[in-house]
């Protein structure tokens, strides 16, 4: 079930009539509110830091290509490959090739933004593959046929309730008198039915959150472990991720750590932490035998080559969400994306097209708390704005709204006849108003007055009243 | 006026359209808390709107014009205030990146940004004027940072130091007083249901404080909250911070 970008507003709609949505998205911005704000505290160089995450992801992104081809060579040295995708029905098709090659049945898939994006379950459902995601709120996603609605929390818009009640339907065995009321029977319930799947599964699926040239190395960042069980139980261990995820050097990784665990959930550090480098060695203990990258493009080399190419810093912490008041208004399924909020606004358009998203660049009041909170600096605002000049300039907008902005334009364009339009204006809405300070309905302003009282103005203009007084 | 008066130094004052055509009173007591900080205040008949609706809504084209006409009627004046962190940005921030590679302009652009400020931090910082405090306090009123203002121009200790240096009313603050009210432009009509949500949570936050009324810097966010407040019923004011450090005379 995914909802769509081009039906936003009946989206929104739909979510504001949720109260247990609202409920959820409250809660969210509240503690994630105080927790930033007690982690950031306990670092004083955490602006230092942004700077220096900044730097590090605008350094690599100018030489991706180099970054690249390194970590590529890395990997073919140490027994793995390297598949280049450049759009998702190639990675999806590279993907499934590597799991009919390893003669798997089962699929057990840890949490990647970038296999939602190129919708590889369902590719790998389709090719026969008993496909599982492994992360609890991923998984009961999946149980429920929804779509995540945050990058890193992807289940926050369910309760603990709808939890313990999808497992109710889901799992056969359980018994019914076992209590789910508890966070922890929750998590229980999960673990017993997902570490059959570790032990059953063939391949291994998981993310990259970084992939370092010098070493061949990819590193995910998890708190439930289970990206290290797919990664490591499994006989063939398959890394989904996007090309702009390659940085130079380890050292590089470990800075971005600091700043990613800190703004995606508050935590110094998130529970684990693994660097994952080629295929098991005839010495290593335990690891896969076979060890692939797919490497997705999907339309991040034109955005690279354009003037948005900044959204590529992206580490994919989910602040810009969490701290988004349009996010906490509506919800991450509003957008109809698989990236919702500020960072969803700016990439959506790029991977599936301006015309059948172009609400959502404009869908910001610009407060700009985005970019406030974001660890590599994104200028976010700035990136819907050239969305919505693009949008302008391909008509994509409200005529009424485009007709009514060169109005303005036009009138302000001349102060005196502006200034006594705006007079005779402001006086049609003090004869409407009947002496009363404000309209509560008025002819073609129901976009305003649907919801919100008009203040009628004072009468005159103060430009022409200064003059008056000053007697100039 | 007196030759004194003559001598001191010269502020150009950019209304904003909405204090031009709405509230007029608010560009008054602006002026008067200028005038009260030792400048002459002087009102450009060549000003209107500074472009930012159309700027915000991709019109680059307009939103050029706009920056250009603002660039002349303010061209030659020592500082320029703007009783708006959201219409002041436009001049410190956008007008230079507009008008960048416009040869004619660009050096003007960039030379107006680094010379115009928001009100009350012109008159905290630049002019380093505090009220006096001669009245009794009196209400309470609880501060909104505006969005612009705080993220764009660092307006957040200024109005508070105002404030306090006046005596009263009593500051309450709220909680997230950093959070958007929903106004954004034209995005209060675009996407009115997202915009009113926004601006429920501003009003619980405002009214769990019980102040008297809420006070911005920018008419924008105020008429927004003002207008929804009005709707809900609330007996809560929304005030700009000219007019209670004015102290509402004139």
């Amino acid at each position: 079930m995914q909802a769509d970008s081009a039906r936003f507003p009946e989206n929104v709609a739909a979510a504001r009539r949720d109260e247990t949505l609202l409920g959820a998205l409250h809660r969210l911005q509240r503690d994630a509110r105080a927790g930033r704000a007690e982690t950031v505290s306990k670092l004083p160089e955490f602006e230092a830091l942004r700077d220096a995450a900044r730097d590090i992801r605008n350094g690599a992104l100018a030489n991706l290509a180099g970054n690249l081809e390194r970590f590529e060579e890395n990997v073919v040295a140490n027994g793995g490959e390297v598949h280049w995708c450049r759009d998702a029905a190639e990675a999806c098709a590279a993907v499934a090739r590597i799991c009919r090659e390893a003669g798997a049945k089962t699929v057990a898939k840890g949490k990647s933004m970038v296999s939602e994006e190129i919708r590889l379950n369902a590719a790998l459902i389709d090719a026969g593959f008993d496909t599982v995601e492994t992360d609890l709120g991923e998984y009961v996603l999946q149980l429920r046929d929804e779509t995540p609605s945050h990058i890193v929390i992807p289940a926050i818009h369910l309760t603990k309730d709808q939890f313990a009640e999808t497992f109710r339907g889901a799992h056969d065995t359980l018994p019914e008198d076992r209590p789910l009321e508890e966070a922890r029977a929750i998590t229980d319930e999960a673990r017993g039915a997902l570490r059959d799947v570790f032990l059953r599964a063939d391949v291994g699926i998981t993310g990259a959150n970084f992939l370092i040239a010098e070493t061949g190395s990819v590193a995910i960042v998890t708190n439930e472990g289970n990206g290290d069980l797919a990664q490591s139980l499994p006989r063939t261990h398959v890394v989904v991720t996007g090309i702009e995820k390659a940085l130079g050097t380890v050292e590089e990784a470990l800075t971005l750590i600091r700043v990613l665990a800190r703004s995606a959930t508050g935590q110094e550090i998130s529970a684990y932490t693994t660097f994952a480098t080629g295929a098991k060695r005839a010495d290593d203990a335990a690891g896969p035998e076979n060890f692939h990258v797919v490497l997705v493009d999907n339309g991040r080399g034109d955005l690279l080559a354009g003037p948005k190419r900044e959204i590529l810093r992206c580490i994919r912490c989910g602040a810009c969400q969490t701290v988004c008041p349009v996010y906490g208004a509506v919800g991450g399924h509003a957008y109809g994306a698989v990236y919702a909020g500020p960072v969803g606004s700016v990439l959506t358009p790029a991977l599936s097209g301006l015309e059948k998203s172009k609400h959502l660049p404009e869908a910001s009041s610009f407060c700009g708390a985005c970019e406030g909170v974001c660890p590599v600096r994104i200028p976010l605002p700035r990136l819907l704005r050239m969305w919505r000049e693009d949008a302008f300039q391909a008509h994509l907008g409200p005529k009424v709204l485009r007709w009514g902005l060169f109005a303005w334009s036009t009138l302000t364009a001349w102060p005196w006849a502006y200034r006594t339009a705006g007079a005779i204006g402001g006086r049609m809405l003090r004869l409407m108003a009947m002496g009363r300070g404000r309209l509560t309905r008025l002819p073609f302003a129901g976009k305003w007055t649907g919801g919100r009282d008009l203040p009628v103005p004072e009468g005159g203009t103060f430009v022409g009243k200064w003059h008056r007084r000053r007697g100039k | 006026m007196t030759e004194t008066a003559r001598e001191r130094p010269t502020v150009g004052f950019f209304a904003t359209c909405l204090v031009d055509l709405f509230r007029p009173s608010v560009g008054f007591a602006a002026a008067r808390l200028i005038e009260r900080a030792g400048y002459r205040v002087e009102v450009p008949r060549a000003q209107s709107c500074c472009g930012q609706p159309s700027y915000n809504s991709g019109d680059r084209k307009a939103a050029r014009r706009g920056a250009r006409r603002a660039v002349a009627a303010f061209h030659g004046f020592e500082h320029v205030v703007v009783p708006s962190g959201s219409c002041g940005a436009m001049f410190v921030r956008h007008f230079p990146d507009l008008l960048a590679d416009d040869p004619e302009w660009a050096g003007k652009a960039a030379a107006l940004a680094g010379r115009t400020y928001e009100l009350v931090d012109f008159l905290a910082r630049v002019a380093g004027w505090r009220p006096e405090a001669a009245r009794p306090p009196s209400g309470s009123v609880t501060y909104h940072d505006s969005c612009s203002g705080l993220r764009e121009l660092g307006i957040r200790e200024q109005p508070r130091a105002l404030l306090a240096a006046a005596g009263g009313p009593e500051l309450r603050e709220m909680e997230g007083s950093d959070i958007c009210c929903g106004f954004g432009g034209t995005f209060c009509v675009k996407y009115p249901a997202i915009s009113e949500a926004m601006a429920d949570k501003k009003i619980d936050s405002i009214e769990a404080t019980g102040a008297d009324a809420v006070v911005g810097g920018d008419l924008g966010c105020l008429l927004h909250i003002e207008g929804r407040l009005s709707r809900r019923g609330s007996a809560v004011g929304a005030r700009h911070v000219a007019e209670i450090l004015d102290g509402g005379e004139g």
